[in-house]
């Protein structure tokens, strides 16, 4: 069994859980991500680990629907049902020289493990945030402690530039050489993104985060299409060329269950 | 020969018109009197011990039921197969035990199936899952997936003492038989029960637990498994490479049945929060039993039109017979003859077409069953709104691949010799892993084996 050590909000529906997996630690390494659930009703949703801490791994998430929620309500103490992981490939961490790392939203979330390894790595590191406003942007304390420069965008203006990730980043791009974009968030940021340093033809990498039920390549629900080939972003990814990225049909086949989800919960929004 | 000695006993079902409503086991089984009466059609001459992959002594089994000694019938059905009230579901009997009775000839062969199914069923009532004494040795074995070849290999291994742990990737035991199968066809409750009793042997379950990623075959044996039995299935869903496969409401049979099985969806929004879609009309693309599944799972779903689309004829349908009739009695309509080669999505990117060519029957293949090719200029489309892709599952490279010295075979199995020991010392492996895709009763036959081919070379390390 598995047990919440914490579960606190860090902004608007926006959690961290530090919850007991004994057996994911010790393989765990950064890019990778664990499949739970809350119940024994829940659906089985990806995670990606933020970091591991004794015999636990800590989440961030976000409320999008009933499963997320269940999370969400569950107290220090409280036994999560199932966890499995660490699935997926690893990130390729190693010096690659100048690195720009963005995160959006929740995102952030996923690529904070990621920036710690490739600043260990040697890496020069420029990290970009982005989300809707000032009091959703998360980790900025953390990710300004291991970055060699930070830029804060917000839709709002409230804190950092108001606008898209995509702008400091351009600047970046005129500016200097820069040897390697990591972007992870919503699609349509991840596509822009994408956009922009092929433009630039900087090697970009992106994690997808499809809709998934084993998380084992075992259904397939997860597959993407990269290179127009048909790829299961549970074991083949969850890391991409976003360059080679169908991010149109990503985005369209998370939306599969929009439908169902708004019949079971009707303040779900999906990207 | 009385002419009544030749028309089997028939099984009581649920009537079709009332049975897709509900997700409840079809077919009800024998009652004592309705067994006793088909096992006296048995003429007791054994040519169907030769139609049984494991060799079970089927007439004897039959005679005990035939002389009410139930306990003599399970005995004797569980010293050749572990999970008799399983395989009397769903082996294919028509092409195995069935296929040599002399009554078939003439009449209805015995239905084997059937009385395994009783026989098996008597067991359940409670009180009679007897757990033998065990003299354990305290020699450590590990047993990865918990499908038909993984229970039982775990099975026989705690029965011969040792202790064993079960790993499983999802967080229920089963395999195929709880994500595949639908509860109309095994019922969980079923499994349940052999579960327990591997559970009551002492075996450790570790559900929940992807061996090769959470933890390693090396590190296993470094934690002192002396042997190790791999039964990963072959879980990996094919598709067909056609253009558009991609679109919304276009599920492997996997995701479908995994939906609606492993995590509940047939059941109501509070028994699960995973959706499932089976919008009509449905097209069902394959001919095999995970095809029938699937199409009678989306016709008790609601789907009011389910075409089952097949590139040969209903002759060269992999699937059992039983589960033929079935669908067609539930009202699944049959396409044969026909290849889709592509996908047509509406604004939403949800799919609305499916084009099709004709195809017709050529030339045996290798494997003797008739090829197909294409007719030309034969190319349709079918109006769509769900597409459930059932052409064959595949291993799962995953564990596999990251064994270093593994032999494995063209298509991603696992070689092995007749001990079912793999190329590496130690490392065992039986079922679909082995195989590709196949039975239940082979896998259990398989892990059988692997469990005393693992005795034996656990056996070879202390002399
Ligand atoms: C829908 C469907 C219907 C079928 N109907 C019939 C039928 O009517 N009659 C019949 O005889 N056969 C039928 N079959 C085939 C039959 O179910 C299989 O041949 C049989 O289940 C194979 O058993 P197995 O133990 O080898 O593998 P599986 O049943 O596939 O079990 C493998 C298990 O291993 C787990 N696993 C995989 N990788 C790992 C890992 N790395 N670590 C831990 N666990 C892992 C999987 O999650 C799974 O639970 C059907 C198959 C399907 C899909
Ligand atoms: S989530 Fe099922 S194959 Fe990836």
């Amino acid at each position: 069994m598995h047990k919440v050590l914490k579960n606190q909000p860090l902004a608007e529906k926006i959690f961290r859980m530090e919850v007991e997996a004994p057996l994911i630690p010790p393989n765990y390494r950064p890019g990778q991500f664990i499949i739970i659930m809350a119940d024994s009703r829940s659906e089985r949703i990806p995670l990606t680990i933020v970091e591991t801490k004794g015999n636990a791994v800590i989440l961030i998430y976000q409320v999008v629907g009933r499963s997320t929620e269940k999370l969400s309500s569950l107290k220090a103490g409280d036994p999560v049902y199932g966890i499995v992981g660490p699935l997926g490939h690893a990130s390729e961490i190693k010096k690659f020289g100048k690195v720009v790392c963005i995160g959006g939203g929740v995102g952030t979330a996923v690529i904070y493990p990621e920036i710690r390894a490739l600043k260990d790595a040697g890496n020069h590191i420029t990290s970009i945030i982005g989300s809707r406003s000032g009091d959703l942007l998360i980790l900025k304390k953390e990710i300004a402690g291991i970055s060699d420069e930070l830029f804060l965008t917000t839709d709002d203006g409230s804190q950092g530039e108001k606008g898209l990730v995509t702008m400091p980043l351009e600047k970046i791009l005129i500016k200097e050489k820069t040897d390697l974009v990591i972007a992870i968030g919503p699609v349509i940021m991840m596509k822009a993104v994408s956009g922009l340093t092929k433009r630039y033809s900087v090697k970009t990498i992106v994690s997808l985060n499809p809709i998934m039920v084993d998380g084992t390549g075992m259904c397939g629900a997860c597959r993407v299409i990269v290179d127009n080939q048909t790829k299961f972003a549970c074991v083949d990814g969850p890391e991409f060329d976003a360059h080679l990225v169908d991010f149109d049909n990503l985005l369209l086949r998370s939306r599969q269950y929009q439908k169902q989800e708004k019949e079971a919960h009707p303040c779900r929004k999906i990207n | 020969m009385p002419e009544n000695k030749l028309k089997k006993i028939p099984v009581r079902e649920q009537p079709p018109q009332e049975r897709i409503k509900n997700f409840s086991e079809v077919c009800l089984g024998y009652n004592e009197d309705e067994a006793i009466a088909e096992s006296k059609r048995c003429i007791q001459c054994g040519l169907c011990i030769k139609g049984c992959p494991v060799g079970i002594d089927i007439p004897k089994f039959i005679r005990e039921i035939r002389e009410k000694n139930y306990d003599g019938s399970i005995k004797t059905l569980k010293s050749f197969n572990s999970l008799p009230a399983v395989c009397g579901r769903v082996c294919p009997q028509e092409e195995q035990c069935q296929l040599p009775c002399p009554l078939g000839k003439k009449g209805d062969a015995i239905q084997i199936g059937k009385l395994e199914r009783f026989s098996a069923d008597q067991e359940r009532s409670p009180g009679r899952n007897n757990v033998p004494d065990i003299i354990k040795n305290n020699i450590k074995t590990a047993v990865i997936g918990s499908g038909p070849a993984g229970l039982t290999c775990a099975g026989e291994l705690a029965r011969m003492g040792y202790s064993v742990t079960l790993f499983e990737s999802l967080h229920k035991l089963g395999g195929v038989l709880r994500y595949g199968i639908p509860e109309f066809r095994l019922p969980d409750a079923i499994l349940d029960f052999e579960i327990d009793y591997i559970k009551n042997l002492g075996t450790e379950i570790m559900t929940n637990v992807l061996v090769g990623k959470t933890i390693t075959v090396e590190q296993l044996f470094r934690q002192g498994y002396k042997a190790i039995f791999i039964g990963t299935g072959a879980g990996l869903p094919s598709f067909l490479n056609a253009a558009g496969e991609n679109l919304n409401n276009i599920f492997s049979a996997n995701e479908f049945l995994t939906r609606s099985n492993l995590m509940q969806a047939y059941g109501s929004s509070r028994i699960s929060d995973t959706p499932i879609i089976a919008e009509e009309p449905v097209a069902v693309i394959g001919g095999g039993n995970v095809a029938m599944d699937s199409a009678r799972t989306a016709r008790r779903l609601g789907a009011g039109e389910v075409n089952l689309v097949y590139r040969r004829t209903e002759k060269e349908m992999p699937a059992r017979e039983e589960e033929i009739e079935h669908a067609r009695e539930e009202g699944v309509r049959l396409v044969p003859l026909t290849l889709p080669v592509g996908f047509i999505g509406d604004s939403q990117g949800k799919v609305r077409e499916m084009k099709c060519i004709r195809m017709q029957l050529s030339e045996p293949d290798s494997s003797g069953r008739a090829s197909v090719i294409p007719v030309p200029d034969s190319d349709f489309t079918m109006p769509v709104r769900t597409v459930i892709v059932a052409i064959g599952q595949r291993p799962n490279p995953l564990l596999v691949r990251s064994l270093a010295g593994l032999k494995l075979g063209k298509h991603g199995t696992i070689e092995t010799d007749e001990n079912m020991m793999s190329s590496v010392p130690g490392i065992f492996a039986g079922g679909d892993i082995v195989t590709g895709a196949a039975t239940v009763i082979l896998a259990m036959g398989m892990a059988k084996k692997a469990a005393l081919g693992m005795d034996r070379y656990i056996r070879s390390l202390s002399s």
